[in-house]
């Protein structure tokens, strides 16, 4: 399976810095899926599901921003009680260590989460051994 | 190539052409320059007392104040009628300096400059695009009327619009840029934003590069950014003593060759004015020997360089100035350390993970000093990984801890935000109160 490609861009902690980002997006017809970004001090790491990372980046580069694209995986998670924590016991027990997770939809029976791992190719085979459903790039791109 | 003949004189004839035209130049100024004459006859020294190119120490200094309070034509040892051209320095800090040149003097200037071109690659199959702002700088009309006496088509298309620059240098086949070398690399990311291929759509040969420091980093960045045929070379001169013309490196880059027939170059300790021997680092004072419109004598340049006298590969027998390490007056004193931007330049440009492009911020927290350095990431060295991020700040903070001894703040961010220029790049801002600076 594809992972999905996350944009990552580089954002200096100053006023008008995202505005910049995402009408640079806005203008090129990307459709932003969901974001995560944390109150770092000076600068911090935009990351964003996009419809089209691959052009997002093009764009971004070309207006002088610093973006690259990384290797994420979508996991599926129904709404019961104890599913992240089913998740992280078997990343766990297979000694995958988590770098960052965040919120990619939430519906009525299910949620997506998007996580990036130590070793991705490893918790994707873990992570569907222990029956859950991944996401494939596409249909993240397409949400 | 070697312009002129009196670039490789034996030592004992290009000294007797010295003491000849300095002994003829302290007479000239006494008679002519009441304000040197005033200076001499302070310190009791009179035009015979100069009998050896040493007795020069004898003379008192002109400091860029003295050009100041003689603003505009005290300097001048000739009559208006005589003058047929006058420049001035930017003057950033209150009044310019004004330099005025007679006939002979615009004839002597464009064969100093000539020497210096050819020295560094020009000849007269040389397309020569001058992107230094033609007006009352001396740099762009100095290497005009150097690279016109060599024979070079000369493209005098001054500062600004970088790209319709490029658009001349791509058509009409531009071989020696003239810039200043910030201007040079901010030329060469225009054209890549453009489309271009620096390498293959411009044919630099020559870059003869001037108005600013040309350290060994931003060297290597310009032939890397040009191409290897590319020749980088520096010259020297300051508008006080006519512009461009004093000084400029040869192929081997090994030092600027002085125009000793035309220029007496000494080696001084700046706090004290004494005359270091030869090969030892202090300030540069200059005494032209040929000028009539302003003949300045012992001009503190405030410039750091060594003078080398070992005979260089290249055949000139001139002395030649070290590259230059900073100038007295950009060196920052942080707490209580010596630091010119140019060593904090080099660590810089020796990485791979950021720009070309740098600022340098001095504040003053409570009673300490504060050093910040804002950098650009490189687009293609961006990671996802906020851990690679700060280890790149790390090491470019412990690189400089090795050469300045100093903590700095290093601050990363995205390319093209930091300010370019055409002109003098000014990279440094100190933020500090003018009177801590004084005391320190």
């Amino acid at each position: 399976m594809k992972f999905i490609k996350q944009l990552s861009v580089f954002i200096e902690n100053r006023t008008g810095r995202l505005n910049e980002i995402t009408r640079v997006l806005a203008e090129s017809d990307i459709n932003i899926v969901c974001v995560s970004l944390a109150d770092t001090s000076e600068y911090g790491v935009f990351r964003l599901i996009v419809s089209n990372p691959k052009k997002a980046q093009e764009i971004l580069n070309e207006k002088g921003f610093s973006s690259t694209l990384t290797d994420v995986i979508g996991v599926n998670l129904p709404h019961h009680f104890g599913m992240l924590n089913k998740m992280t016991e078997a990343l766990t027990g297979a000694e995958i260590s988590l770098s960052y997770v965040y919120a990619l939809n939430s519906g009525k029976d299910n949620a997506q989460i998007i996580i990036k791992t130590s070793d991705n190719s490893k918790a994707e085979k873990v992570l569907k051994e222990t029956g859950f459903e991944l996401m494939d790039s596409v249909s993240a791109y397409n949400l | 190539m070697i312009w002129a003949k009196e670039e490789t004189l034996s030592r004992s004839e290009i000294e007797e052409i010295q003491l000849a035209k300095l002994k003829k130049t302290v007479n000239y100024v006494y008679e002519n320059l009441p304000a040197y004459r005033v200076k001499m006859d302070a310190v009791g020294v009179k035009p015979d007392h100069i009998k050896t190119l040493a007795d020069v120490k004898y003379l008192p200094f002109i400091t860029k104040q003295d050009m100041r309070d003689q603003y505009p034509f005290g300097w001048f040892a000739v009559p208006q009628k005589d003058i047929v051209r006058i420049h001035a320095s930017s003057g950033t800090t209150g009044k310019p300096t004004v330099v005025g040149y007679t006939r002979n003097d615009l004839k002597n200037w464009a064969e100093c400059v000539a020497r210096l071109a050819c020295a560094g690659g020009a000849t007269s199959e040389s397309v020569a695009q001058i992107c230094f702002g033609y007006g009352m700088f001396t740099g762009a009309l100095g290497l005009h009327s150097g690279l016109e006496r060599i024979g070079a088509a000369i493209i005098p298309s001054s500062t600004g619009n970088t790209q319709k620059q490029i658009m001349y240098m791509k058509d009409f086949g531009t071989s020696l840029l003239v810039a200043t070398p910030s201007y040079a690399l901010r030329i060469g990311e225009v054209a890549m934003e453009m489309g271009l291929n620096p390498q293959k759509d411009i044919r630099l040969k020559v870059g003869l590069f001037g108005s600013e420091m040309l350290t060994e980093a931003i060297r290597a960045e310009c032939v890397k950014v040009f191409g290897d045929q590319i020749l980088v070379t520096s010259n020297y001169g300051m508008s006080e003593i006519g512009g461009p013309g004093v000084s400029g490196e040869c192929e081997y880059l090994c030092g600027f060759h002085i125009n000793e027939d035309h220029f007496l170059c000494e080696i001084i300790d700046p706090k004290t004015g004494e005359v270091l021997p030869y090969g030892e680092k202090g300030e540069l004072v200059v005494t032209c020997l040929d000028k009539e419109a302003q003949p300045l004598v012992r001009c503190r340049t405030r410039d750091i360089t060594r003078l080398i006298c070992e005979p260089c590969k290249c055949g000139r027998t001139t002395i030649r100035m070290e590259n230059f390490s900073g100038r007295t007056d950009d060196m920052l004193k942080i707490k209580g350390v010596n630091v010119f931007p140019s060593q904090i330049e080099e660590v810089l440009l020796s990485m791979d993970e950021i720009g070309p492009h740098y600022e340098i911020i001095v504040e003053k927290v409570g009673h300490t000093d504060k050093l910040t350095i804002r950098v650009e990431l490189a687009p293609e060295k961006m990671t996802d990984d906020y851990q690679q991020l700060k280890a790149i700040s790390k090491k470019i903070n412990s690189k400089l801890k090795i050469i300045l001894g100093l903590d700095t703040i290093i601050k990363l961010e995205s390319p093209n935000t930091l300010q370019r220029f055409e002109g003098k790049a000014k990279r440094v801002r100190d933020l500090r109160p003018k009177e801590t600076l004084k005391n320190d």
